[in-house]
């Protein structure tokens, strides 16, 4: 029941942080549900298909949601245990958003278009430096609980351990927002809102796809915010409610103020210049790191 | 192992007929591999079989021996061989207008035969002996293009390196061996330490760790292209073999033996995946990816030691298993990518990355099975290469919640790990997506014609067993349980105990991806039928408005990596050369990018200058005058036998 409630509200956080950021703008902004409107019309549309592609392109936008589809099932939400939980399966959830992003980066290259290469080549420098940082943040929450699966790990984690070990888990947490920021394409990383300038990385490596390829790649997009999320969240809120309804409640609660949060960032700051961005991926890498080592010393 | 050598000097006798001298040569070597399997696949399952026969030799007996451990590294070596020298036949063809190929098939089965005996041998001479054939055998297939400059310097840098490497193994034989040349009387005594050293400099030089890896970039590109899969596929690891031979010999390991695997194969993982971005030859770029995959095998036999030092069984077995199935992976995916190499190649007459694309709708099978190849490489689940790295992973974060210099390997293997898979993937990215994605950059790559079915029905038999062991993970693992007690000396009992857990997990894991593959199936299914009967139209991709958008425009393979390579500048040093464009109407502008190796720049070239002029300084007794030198031996004579005299006295 959880898990249909995370499918259908995903895209729901994309409204809120588009509408925290038309209200610090001043504007009346888009509707909440806009990306449902989105998804809802290109469900129903034909596609365009370029001449220079093969089938990898057309398999991009399928790989990449049914991979994100695939880690969401490992994420446990609301309380409760992830559908699919074994050792060290954070290392299969990270290498399946691995897996998306290189069928992503493919079908970019796929098209001939210098735009998409370009998009394409800047995906795969971040991404191979804010893999580092997830998997050593990861390992902290994991040397934190003694445990080593997902589930176990936000199973484990409670209010006491914050008590225990607060420096590492901020650190921890810090590191995974960055991640947060970059692998969802947000600002100070990249900026959604922009589709056809030269500072874009993310969105122009799916300017041609479209009709339900362009679908998948939205709400792809959307539930793979919510699973970096719900990381994020089961580490803040450490919540084991008896009752499974207040969990999920909780956790919902904790997404949203979460998208909130990167509306509220992405209001205050700039992109930033494409040279600053690896060291902002290397600082959370090296935040993961000095969480580890504090937790491994303490 | 007699019908390789038969088979192969049956072909050099028939040279000059290409096609008889192709069939007996290559029936030959799978003939000669498939009988072979049969005795390995029954020592992996603990059946040993053993011969030692007497020789004249001095130094003990001519004794070999399959037990789990040789079998272990001598099924993939038989088996890359086969499928490769089916390849070979088709490939070689090519080249049977300008030269004999006789000597090829020679030195071919001589290679594979050479492999076999190395990990089979029981004997220091022997060992030694097979060492050499197989260095001999892979140094005239490097210089077969002997026509080329560069195939010869190639040669003649893989024959000095590989020699140096055997000198270090001579001298760690000679210390080991003090009583018996054979392997079950050795006794290590207390040298261990300075003998650990020596083997993973002897061994490590063949197996490509960095900073011996010099000759792997240039031996590689060379060599014929199934040539270079059994090179870079399984010869590399007769280095493994050997460094996991001595370890059995050397008695229980200090921690900083593990330190210094995982510090050498930290570096050689990171620094050979960066090297192979900044490369634009595809073969070379597959090559520094060797050195890539064989620091990943240094980290989980580094782990592994160190789980033996450090008295923890799991971290042991999950270091050794990772690494070990990492020998096979590779072998695996890295033949698969070569064969594809060797088929582009061919089709199209460059390995230029930037001069290939859209090879993918021309040359369908080598680009679909080559996609496997590259995902697998990058430990992208459903393949084998995720596998062997989640054992590694699994040891790590095991490691992790123990005392703090298990912790420290911990952190050290999954933050080395991620970044080296990070990198992976996007030269993997660089490398499929630029030469068989797009459009294609030049005349020769539009024109491509896919292999024949004799070259694509290898490639299609590895692409099956990536994905096999990827699916079937746990099932493979039950097989290394007698590999790994060998090797770490930890009870068959234990070790099969932790590796039934391991292989559930393996299954979930497994489970996992097979979710993906139904819900890739789905999604698709669900696009079918969304788009029936609606309109699908094709145009050219988006440029903007732009009225004539031309193939030049593509990113290229060198603007792709250009990123990482500025970040890791520090590391790789690139030299750029450019013609900048001036005035109104520029003349021909250019701009090129050389990535040295720093290890042969820096380290090997001084080295070999001072033994130059070292060797210049001795020319003094190398004067030609025929009366000096009767003087030079009378007084060595006369030195010997004061020096007898007096030791006697």
């Amino acid at each position: 029941m959880g898990l249909l409630i995370a499918l259908t509200a995903a895209p729901f956080l994309l409204g809120v942080i588009n509408r925290t950021k038309a209200v610090f703008a001043g504007r009346k902004g888009r509707p909440l549900l806009q990306a449902y409107y989105d998804i809802a019309k290109l469900l129903r549309k034909g596609a365009v298909y370029s001449r220079s592609t093969t089938w990898v392109f057309r398999s991009g936008p399928i790989v990449g949601l049914a991979a994100v589809l695939a880690a969401f099932f490992l994420v446990p939400f609301g309380g409760t245990s992830a559908l699919l939980a074994f050792p060290a399966d954070l290392v299969l959830f990270a290498y399946l958003l691995g897996l998306a992003r290189f069928f992503t980066v493919l079908a970019a290259l796929d098209t001939a278009s210098s735009f998409e290469g370009m998009g394409a080549s800047r995906e795969v420098t971040f991404s191979a430096l804010a893999e580092p940082a997830l998997l050593l943040a990861l390992a902290v929450v994991a040397r934190e609980t003694g445990e080593i699966s997902l589930s176990g790990m936000f199973g484990g984690l409670s209010f006491a351990s914050w008590g225990a070990a607060p420096a590492p888990l901020t650190l921890a947490c810090a590191a995974i927002f960055v991640v947060l920021l970059a692998e969802n394409a947000r600002i100070p990383v990249d900026d959604p809102e922009t589709h056809l300038e030269l500072t874009m990385v993310h969105e122009v490596m799916v300017l041609d796809h479209s009709g339900p390829d362009l679908a998948y790649i939205q709400y792809g997009a959307a539930l793979k915010f919510w699973v970096l999320g719900s990381l994020l969240v089961g580490i803040l809120l450490p919540i084991h409610a008896v009752n499974p309804w207040a969990g999920l409640a909780v956790s919902l609660a904790g997404l949203a103020a979460l998208a909130l949060a990167v509306g509220i960032v992405e209001s205050f700051m700039a992109r930033l210049r494409l040279l600053v961005v690896p060291r902002l991926l290397l600082g959370a890498a090296a935040c993961s790191l000095v969480a580890l080592l504090l937790a491994v010393w303490s | 192992m007699a019908l390789l050598v038969v088979s192969g000097l049956a072909a050099l006798l028939t040279g000059r007929a290409a096609r008889i001298c192709t069939l007996l040569g290559a029936g030959g070597a799978v003939a000669g591999c498939a009988l072979a399997l049969f005795p390995a696949v029954k020592g992996l399952f603990g059946a040993a079989v053993a011969v030692r026969y007497p020789w004249a030799l001095p130094g003990g007996s001519f004794s070999a021996e399959i037990d789990p451990l040789s079998a272990f590294f001598l099924i993939p070596i038989l088996g890359l061989s086969l499928v490769s020298a089916v390849y070979g036949g088709k490939y070689m063809l090519s080249y049977s207008e300008k030269k004999s190929l006789g000597g090829s098939w020679l030195f071919y089965n001589l290679l594979v035969a050479g492999m076999a005996l190395v990990v089979v041998a029981r004997n220091a001479v022997l060992f030694l002996v097979a060492w050499e054939v197989m260095a001999l055998a892979s140094f005239f297939l490097v210089t077969f293009e002997n026509e080329k400059p560069e195939a010869r310097e190639a040669g003649w840098i893989y024959l000095v390196a590989t020699h140096i490497g055997t000198a270090f193994l001579l001298v760690f034989f000679l210390i080991l061996g003090r009583g018996s040349l054979d392997f079950d009387q050795f006794n290590a005594g207390m040298n261990s330490g300075a003998l650990f050293l020596l083997a993973v400099v002897g061994f490590g030089t063949k197996a490509g760790f960095m900073p011996f890896h010099v000759w792997l970039p240039e031996a590689h590109p060379a060599a014929p292209s199934h040539v270079s899969a059994v090179m870079s596929g399984v010869m590399i690891k007769t280095g493994i073999y050997g460094l996991l031979r001595a370890l059995t010999f050397l008695g229980p390991p200090p921690a900083w033996w593990g330190w210094v695997l995982v510090v050498i194969g930290l570096s050689s993982g990171v620094l050979g995946v960066l090297f192979a971005l900044a490369q634009h030859d595809l073969k070379r770029l597959l090559a520094y990816h060797s050195v890539e995959n064989i620091g990943i095998i240094a980290l989980g036999l580094g782990a592994g030691l160190l789980g033996i030092s450090y008295h923890s069984p799991v971290l042991a077995i999950l270091g050794f298993g990772g690494g070990l199935l990492h020998v096979v992976n590779h072998a695996l995916f890295k033949g698969l990518l070569f064969l594809g190499a060797g088929a582009v190649a061919q089709a199209t007459h460059t390995r230029e990355i930037d001069r290939l694309g859209g090879l993918l709708k021309r040359m369908p099978w080598t680009g679909v099975t080559f996609l496997a190849g590259a995902a697998a490489i990058s430990g992208l689940p459903p393949f084998n290469g995720f596998i062997s790295e989640f054992l590694i992973y699994l040891g790590a974060f095991g490691a992790i919640q123990g005392r703090p210099a298990e912790s420290i390997l911990g952190i050290t293997l999954i933050g080395g790990l991620a970044l080296i898979g990070g990198l992976a993937a996007a030269c993997f990215t660089k490398a499929f997506g630029v030469v068989f994605l797009g459009e294609p950059r030049t005349p020769e790559a539009s024109k491509a014609q896919e292999a024949s079915w004799w070259m694509i029905l290898p490639m299609v038999i590895l692409a099956a067993a990536c994905l096999g062991i990827g699916l079937l993970g746990g099932v493979v693992l039950s097989v290394l349980s007698p590999v790994i007690s060998q090797v770490s000396g930890i009870p068959a009992a234990v070790t099969a105990g932790h590796l039934a857990s391991t292989s559930v997990v393996l299954q979930l894991a497994a489970g996992g991806a097979g979710c993906l593959i139904v819900l890739i199936l789905a999604l698709a299914w669900m696009r079918k039928a969304l788009l029936r009967g609606r309109e699908t139209g094709s145009a050219v991709t988006w440029d903007c408005g732009y009225v004539k958008p031309s193939v030049t425009m593509q990113y290229t393979a060198s603007s792709f990596a250009q990123p990482l390579i500025r970040l890791f500048g520090f590391f790789l040093r690139m030299k750029k050369r450019a013609a900048i464009p001036t005035g109104i109407f520029p003349p021909k502008t250019s701009f090129e990018t050389h990535t040295d190796d720093p290890a042969r720049q820096e380290m090997y070239r001084p080295l070999f200058l001072w033994v130059d002029r070292a060797a210049n300084r001795l020319k003094v007794i190398q004067h030609g005058r025929l009366n000096l030198y009767l003087l030079n031996v009378v007084l060595t004579l006369i030195a010997l036998l004061l020096w007898e005299f007096l030791w006697a006295s």
